[in-house]
């Protein structure tokens, strides 16, 4: 089947037409240079993001976090909602790893600002 | 049992609650919304009218030169902002030179001090920014501006430091005549009164008919405007009007006291008393008309939109009168209003001194302070001002350099703001050109602070939500 | 009075960039003025990733930047003053400041480098019709309320504008939550960057309505809906294709303006096309020894180039006290955006005084494909880059070498050859 995609490496932004077997990639059309190509077959075998969002801390302020690992797009939402869940004291210094590994992703949880 | 009670916390409303309570009377002022100024008095054209416009012998033109006459003392004394910066009609057809010239004897003939006719080289010279194509224009001295929501306020916390009752959030349902008065029925509760005064604006035909004491009715009359930043306040020094069309002043283009553009209204009769909604129609209109009196006016800086219903009456006049026996009407108060309303408040106190002894109070304090302004301040007094209270120090909206200070006065002082337009009005906070974007979060927070609620609490304007039993 | 060689009004990414280039360049007295009650201005509430490959080679969210730089500050020791909001500047280097501790306070410097950033465009400005409840927010006041008071202004959101902080708005709403509607878009190509359409709207299904705007505001007290229709192409609206969107919120991302009250204010003139302060190739604005540089001196897209922009007007400010504050003794030539480029900053090089190559940066007027970047002074052509694609929502930046400058006596033209 075809997959259609936006490539998100330049302004030209090209409209991909990605011929896919399952999570296998049979072929590219409608980049304009190699780098589409790498990255529709990134999008469609494993496509990652990182998830940045604030957890209200104990106290009341909220602190902002980032997945210091891209984690499986598809797991956006629960890997929210776990984070918005993890429990947080002040104070919090940027860097500081909030969970250890996000809902199995071997992903990392930040703090992103040093919040006192 | 109060003396009086008053209908509407507009500038109607207040201003008779503060003559009132120049008298040893037990006074209520009722508003259905959560905050006094929230009605037309809010969305207006600010302007402090000479007086030509009414016709001779019309309660309009009486009141409105009286108040006129009034409004320098009471700014001073009631410390709200008001500036006499005088007016201009303008004629752009040579023959309609009479239309001008009757409109300067009827100012003329109600009273109007220091009237002239200008060629159009004189009114450019005088106002350098007005289009080639005016050909006269009528100079009205005495014709000032002023701001609307101060000049409520300043009349609400009068009244109030002389023991008006203030009773917000409280609609009224019902009014029904007792032997001796009026018992009024809100969603709060009822209330009775010996008197009744009606000031509820657009709402003041429906006000008489539940106690029987109308007859008239009341049209909405939609103005639309736009408000310019304060880099284009100074396009214009006067208030320019243009010569009358059958839908009322046309658009004026005018500086407003605390320094930004104002173009419009719009004059548009509806039947809904709540459309305060804006219109691409009305707006484009705005344009075009402006463009008459005033080339190239800057609309790239307008900064906001707004929509204000004049309380327009059947009657081509203001209806002031005793309805029913005891219930005084202060209906159909659109233009000239503003400026009439301390000249409407005399003329009702004079209709209840009829009806009643009243005794001067021995005691009434005839002055009130304002919030202060901290940027209008000498460099002395707000360093004066910051060593007694830290939070002068601390500006909260950037585009008016409002204070912290400043918001908390507004919030903590009697009748204080529970809204965030209300903290706009009192301190104007919001009103410059970020249009609240980088305070209100600040604001938001002051006010939840006092209103002990959390962020989503806050409103930003209108009436307070009825708590549903849990 | 105290006396700084240099002051620096912002604490943002320009100030904080601009405060450590001077140091590195000599400044010792440095102050850095902040209204806020740290360091790190908008980047504060910024909390999404895409911030600082350039300067730092990996990404980065916006407080994680911020912090970047207010360490080196730190630990070099430049003082800052938070919770001071600059009041006014004066022709003369005289800058007058309020804070809770010190109250009103005029401060005398040798330079001054403006900082301040810029604002939303506001609902008023845009001319929507309709009523003024509330749930109409600019979308930064949205993220300010998420991103630091933990507070989500709403369920149902439509987006009036496609700028960055619109895109990123509509995927952090809704991954807190709320369903976002649609995000319409006045022009027929987007303001936001690519990856943030991807990332933020196609990710989670919202779509992106081009060539359509909101045309009424429905709700006296609460939003209850807006009213989205499309426009032609004089962006007027195309009676017939209204369609009701209840909502209880609509964030506004239509566009930002350098924020130059203070600047205005002091003399300093501004260029019409940027609403910034026009400066030289040392990015001095027409005031002797005030400098501009970041968001009040021309919108950027990326932080990373506010810090390299704002580098070179550190440098700047040290290289004018170190020369005891005396004015560019040597006549300036313009450079005149035309062809397809919107501004360029700076607007005027002093070629016969240049210490090092210049960045001209500029938007363009349009979506460009197959074009060149073509620099010219009369038919000398001092520069030609060709580019695939050029849009504006990118801002464009090329160097023209110092040797190809110095004999430059002319004007210089920048423009955009279509291939």
């Amino acid at each position: 089947m075809t997959r259609e995609l936006t490539c998100i490496n330049c302004p030209m932004g090209c409209e991909l037409n990605v011929e896919v077997d399952g999570d296998k990639v049979i072929s590219v059309s409608g980049n304009t240079c190699k780098r589409g190509e790498i990255y529709a077959h990134s999008e469609i075998s494993a496509p990652t993001r990182t998830v940045t969002t604030t957890i209200i801390s104990a106290e009341g302020r909220p602190v902002p976090v980032k997945t210091a690992q891209p984690i499986p797009k598809g797991m956006l939402f629960e890997c929210t909602a776990a984070i918005k869940s993890a429990e947080v004291h002040l104070p919090v210094k940027v860097g500081q790893i909030i969970i250890e590994d996000l809902l199995g992703t071997g992903a990392q949880v930040t703090a992103t600002k040093t919040v006192k | 049992m109060y003396d009086v009670i008053i209908i509407g916390g507009g500038v109607t409303g207040c201003a008779a609650a503060a003559e009132l309570a120049k008298y040893q009377l037990n006074v209520c002022l009722v508003e259905k919304e959560s905050d006094v100024c929230e009605g037309t008095s809010k969305a207006n054209s600010a302007i402090v009218h000479a007086g030509f416009d009414a016709e001779p012998d019309t309660l309009k033109a009486k009141l409105n030169v009286r108040g006129n006459a009034m409004i320098a003392e009471l700014s001073k004394k009631l410390d709200f902002a008001f500036k006499n910066n005088g007016a201009m009609v303008l004629c752009f057809e040579e023959e309609k030179l009479a239309d001008l010239e009757k409109l300067c004897e009827k100012g003329e003939k109600n009273g109007v001090a220091g009237l002239e006719i200008l060629s159009g080289d004189e009114a450019r010279a005088r106002e350098p920014r007005l289009s080639k194509e005016v050909k006269y224009a009528l100079y009205a001295p005495t014709s000032g501006i002023v701001c609307p929501f101060e000049m409520t306020l300043a009349f609400a916390e009068n009244a109030y430091a002389n023991g008006v009752e203030f009773r917000l959030s409280t609609e009224v349902t019902a009014i029904d005549k007792i032997s001796d008065g009026w018992k009024i029925t809100t969603d709060k509760g009822e209330i009775s009164g010996r008197y009744i005064f009606n000031c509820a604006g657009v709402y003041a035909d429906r006000i008489a008919e539940m106690a029987n004491a109308g007859g008239f009715r009341i049209i909405p009359r939609k103005g639309e405007y736009m408000l310019m930043d304060k880099d284009a306040g100074g396009t214009v020094s006067h208030t320019i009007f243009q010569l009358p069309t059958k839908m009322g002043k046309g658009v004026l283009v005018t500086p407003t006291v605390h320094g930004n553009l104002l173009v419009g209204p719009t004059a548009e009769d509806i039947d809904d008393k709540e459309n305060t909604a804006t219109t691409a129609g009305g707006l484009a209109e705005i344009r075009a008309k402006s463009a008459l009196s005033v080339e190239g006016l800057p609309f790239g800086k307008v900064i906001t939109g707004f929509t204000g219903l004049r309380a327009v009456g059947d009657t081509n006049d203001f209806i002031i009168n005793e309805g029913a026996e005891g219930f005084f009407n202060a209906a159909g108060i659109e233009s000239p209003g503003l400026t009439s309303a301390p000249a409407i408040a005399e003329m009702l106190r004079e209709m209840l001194s009829k009806k009643t002894d009243l005794s001067p109070k021995t005691d009434h304090i005839d002055t009130r302070e304002g919030v202060v302004h901290f940027a209008e301040l000498s460099r002395e007094e707000q360093n004066a001002l910051i060593a007694k209270d830290p939070t002068y120090g601390n500006i909260v909206c950037r585009c008016e350099t409002i204070t912290e200070g400043e918001i908390r006065d507004a919030i903590n002082r009697p009748l204080g703001a529970v809204t965030l337009d209300g903290v706009k009005r009192r301190t104007r906070a919001g009103m410059g050109r970020c249009q609240a974007g980088f305070c209100s979060p600040k604001t938001i927070l002051l006010l939840a602070e006092k209103l002990g609620c959390g962020i989503g609490g806050v409103r930003k304007t209108g009436r307070e939500e009825v708590q549903k039993d849990a | 009075m105290r006396e700084f060689d240099l002051v620096i009004v912002g604490g943002g990414p320009a100030g904080m960039a601009a405060a450590v280039s001077a140091r590195e360049n000599g400044l010792e007295n440095i102050v850095i003025l902040e209204r806020d009650s740290e360091l790190g201005g908008i980047l504060n509430q910024c909390i999404h990733n895409g911030f600082g490959l350039h300067t730092f080679k990996e990404e980065l969210t916006g407080p994680e930047y911020a912090e970047r730089y207010a360490e080196k500050v730190n630990s070099m020791g430049i003082p800052y003053e938070t919770d001071t909001m600059v009041l006014n500047i004066s022709k003369d280097r005289v800058v007058t400041l309020l804070s809770k501790g010190r109250g009103v306070e005029d401060i005398r410097a040798k330079s001054v480098i403006l900082a301040m950033g810029c604002r939303e465009r506001p609902r008023g400005a845009l001319n929507i019709p309709g009523y003024r409840p509330q749930g109409v927010y600019t979308a930064g006041t949205a993220q300010k309320l998420v991103n630091c008071e933990g507070y989500l202004p709403g369920k149902e959101v439509v987006i009036l504008g496609s700028g960055d902080i619109g895109l990123i708005m509509a995927r952090r709403m809704t991954l807190e939550g709320a369903h976002v509607a649609a995000v319409a878009e006045l022009m027929p190509y987007s303001s936001g960057l690519k990856r943030n359409i991807v990332q933020c709207l196609d990710d989670y299904g919202i779509p992106l309505l081009l060539s359509h705007t909101v045309v009424d505001i429905k709700g006296k007290e609460k939003l209850e809906g807006v009213v989205i229709a499309q426009v032609d192409s004089k962006n007027a609206p195309i009676a017939g294709t209204e369609k009701f969107y209840p909502c209880d919120t609509l964030l506004l991302s239509c566009g930002l303006i350098p924020e130059n009250e203070l600047s205005k204010n002091c003399g300093v003139e501004i260029d019409p096309r940027t609403n910034g302060p026009l400066v030289d190739e040392g990015l001095e604005t027409s005031i002797d020894g005030v400098f501009a540089c970041g968001n009040v001196l021309h919108v950027h897209d990326l932080v990373d180039f506010v810090s390299e922009e704002s580098a070179r007007a550190g440098a700047s400010a040290a290289e004018f006290v170190k020369r005891g504050c005396t004015a560019d003794s040597t006549e300036p030539v313009k450079v005149i955006p035309q062809n397809g480029v919107r501004y360029t900053v700076p607007s005027q090089i002093h070629t016969a005084e240049l210490t090092g190559d210049v960045h001209i940066r500029f938007r363009v007027t349009g979506v460009f494909k197959d074009c060149a970047i073509v620099v010219k002074a009369g038919e000398n052509e001092l520069l030609r880059r060709k580019s695939r694609i050029l849009v504006p929502s990118e801002m464009q930046d090329i160097i023209i070498r110092q040797d190809k400058l110095a004999e430059v006596g002319e004007d210089i033209c920048v423009e955009i050859e279509e291939v």
